[in-house]
């Protein structure tokens, strides 16, 4: 006769000694909950409990040292007949739409460049990421040497050339203004795009290359059928932060222009900062605030669709 | 038609000479197989008839035609690489499409030889598919459907098989061989396997360093090697060495070494003799050697202690201990051989191998 006395489960007996936190934290339900806690906090400090503020402030009349009243959408009524606002959307499209396709266009070049062979190309690769890693207020007080009416170093150098002979006012003329502070975008965003995609270069395999060459592939043909298709889900996640990114720069333009010449150069984030901060209207700086939040809330809702299509493809 | 010449080619990287002065002439419809340890050249060899590398010195000659400074879509080649080299984003069709697309062939003939191919093959039912909804086994076939559909002057294969497990390996070595057959194209295949190289090769290029060692069909490299390297190299297990040294007695030659006396075969006397009183190396195919019974002559049988008993089935491989050196013997699956048993093997003398201690050559 065989016995199934073995088989009994043991009885984990003894443990008298657990208290009730330790017993409590076994419990993996319990565990989750504490272990996400640090970061519903810190979300909920520093991303929701400022957006629900921005939302609620938006829809009052608060100023500084007033606290106002609701007012219902009266601030975003304003806006739509406000002009500077209405140059303010049109400057934020056209600057990210502008540099975004140019640092696209550019930061992709240097990337196939920098994932040949050449001497020196671990020190051209840390180069290339200057731009990328002085602080921005700092560079941008630089470039605003640069385009100083008098002092300006392009000037200088165009004279000396003699390709101009008085001087360019490069961010006092409306359309100078928004060209220059898109140059500078543009300078600091390239290697952001140049490192990322050279990373994504890096992955594709080089055996991918060779056997495209032995079908017979041309240069041109091998980049369009095979390095830009494996490349692209790594150029929308770029793109769709780059985009953001631009959409809501303040910095550049807070530093180069202010904003002027005449409320030229305005975008969303400046404006916002001019009318919330500046004035002390902080309901209608909330109000333009907000004006971004749909729109990026679009950008990143058709790029991630966009990026899980082409990885589940 | 296509014969492949290689003349004096050298590769040299930076420091390294890979490839050194290999000499080849591949006849028309041949397989070649080149074989050889890792970072022996053979790879780089074949790259640079692909084009995919630049050669040092020396020429590549596909049909008399100096090739050096074509580019490899005008070599007529195609290529099968050893992690296959799908495109991973493109379909199994649209895979083996890719090289008449660019050739710019019309699109009904592309659909029939891109049919024709998956039909041989056998993956007709995967076109649609893309790569990494594949097995390896059908990612392999893809690969070579990609390179028969161009039907192109030469293949070249880069250790195509080396991702596959052992058993599947094995089924796709008998459907190349049949797809050579059927084909007939020219075939340059590079492998680190030797049993690949033997079963597949026409002839065998054996190489080491840089070096070509042997050209040579199967059987020969097997029994006839140049040298120590191609006799170790070319059979599994690997041919047993011993040093040895030749001294001449009682007008016959006797080869001495620590733990053997061996009397040389009368049909070598006149090679070895050159070296009577000289250091050479034995070499003694595992195959070549059984347990020695009474009948056999004492002066052809080695003394030798078993270590271990590997039991395969078809045949027992002991490993002995001759002297201080270790061997393998296959024996006739009856054997009864112990651990720690002291028995004689007996050495085929048709089949015993010489080699000069020095330049390693065979005798």
């Amino acid at each position: 006769m065989a016995t199934i006395e073995a088989v009994t489960p043991r009885v984990y007996a003894g443990t008298p000694r657990r208290g009730p936190i330790t017993r409590l934290l076994e419990d993996e339900r319990w565990l989750a909950s504490f272990l996400l806690m640090p970061t519903i906090v810190l979300l909920g400090l520093f991303i929701a409990y400022p957006f629900v503020k921005g939302v609620l402030l938006a829809v009052t009349d608060t100023r500084v040292g007033i606290p106002g009243s609701f007012v219902g959408l009266a601030n975003f009524e304003k806006l739509w007949h406000d002009d500077i606002f209405r140059v303010a959307v049109y400057n934020t499209f056209l600057y990210t739409f502008v540099t975004t396709v140019f640092k696209l266009v550019l930061g992709l070049w240097l990337a196939l460049l920098l994932n040949r062979h050449f001497r020196g190309k671990a020190f051209v690769r840390a180069f290339i990421l200057l731009p990328f890693i002085i602080p921005t207020v700092l560079s941008t007080f630089a470039w605003k040497w640069m385009f100083d009416p008098t002092f300006s170093v392009i000037n200088w150098m165009l004279f000396h050339l003699g390709m101009i002979t008085g001087r360019i006012n490069w961010l006092g003329d409306p359309d100078l203004a928004i060209i220059s502070v898109m140059v500078v975008n543009v300078w600091r965003g390239v290697p952001f795009y140049a490192i990322s995609l050279l990373a994504g270069l890096q992955t594709i395999s080089p055996e991918l290359h060779e056997a495209a060459a032995i079908d017979g592939a041309r240069a041109w043909n091998r980049f369009r059928y095979v390095t830009w298709p494996l490349l692209l889900p790594v150029t929308m996640v770029v793109v769709l932060f780059s985009v953001i990114q631009t959409f809501a720069d303040f910095q550049l333009v807070y530093v180069l222009t202010g904003g002027g010449p005449a409320n030229h150069t305005h975008l969303f984030a400046t404006y916002a900062y001019q009318i919330g901060v500046g004035t002390g209207l902080l309901s209608e700086g909330a109000a333009v605030s907000l004006a971004i939040f749909p729109v990026l809330l679009l950008v990143v809702i058709i790029q991630l669709v966009y990026i899980r299509r082409v990885e589940t493809v | 038609m296509a014969q492949v010449t290689m003349r004096s080619l050298n590769k040299m990287y930076d420091e390294v000479h890979a490839v050194k002065d290999v000499n080849l002439d591949i006849r028309d419809k041949e397989f070649v197989v080149l074989v050889g340890p890792s970072g022996c050249g053979k790879t780089t060899t074949l790259r640079m008839v692909a084009g995919l590398e630049s050669i040092t010195s020396g020429r590549v000659l596909i049909n008399d035609k100096v090739v050096n400074e074509l580019a490899p879509m005008d070599r007529d080649i195609a290529m099968v690489f050893q992690n296959y080299a799908l495109y991973p984003h493109m379909s199994v069709y649209d895979n083996m499409a890719f090289g008449l697309k660019m050739r710019k062939f019309d699109k009904p003939e592309i659909q029939k030889r891109v049919r024709e191919a998956a039909d041989v093959l056998g993956i007709g039912e995967y076109l649609k598919r893309k790569p990494r909804q594949l097995s390896g086994g059908q990612r392999q076939r893809v690969a070579l459907g990609r390179a028969i559909v161009r039907h192109p002057q030469v293949f070249l294969f880069d250790e195509p098989l080396s991702n596959l497990d052992a058993k599947l390996r094995v089924q796709m070595r008998v459907e190349l061989k049949k797809l050579h057959q059927r084909l007939g194209t020219t075939a340059i295949y590079v492998t680190h396997d030797q049993v690949e190289a033997m079963t597949l090769g026409d002839r065998v290029v054996v190489m080491r360093d840089g070096w070509v060692q042997q050209v040579g069909d199967p059987m020969t490299l097997y029994n006839e090697p140049a040298n120590r390297f191609v006799a170790g190299f070319i059979g599994s297990p690997a041919m047993n060495f011993a040093d040895v040294r030749i001294a001449g007695e009682n007008g016959g030659l006797w080869a001495e070494g620590e733990g053997i006396r061996l009397k040389v075969p009368a049909h070598l006397d006149n090679r070895v003799g050159a070296y009577a009183g000289k250091p050479v190396t034995i070499g003694i195919r595992p195959e070549d050697m059984r347990v020695a019974r009474d009948s056999d002559p004492p002066e052809l049988n080695i003394p030798a202690v078993v270590e271990v008993v590997e039991r395969l089935g078809s045949e027992i491989l002991l490993d002995v201990a001759v002297g201080s050196v270790t061997m393998v013997a296959s024996v006739e699956p009856i054997s009864r051989a112990k651990v720690h048993e002291q028995l004689q093997l007996a050495i085929n003398p048709e089949r015993l191998h010489f080699f000069d201690a020095e330049t390693e050559a065979a005798i």
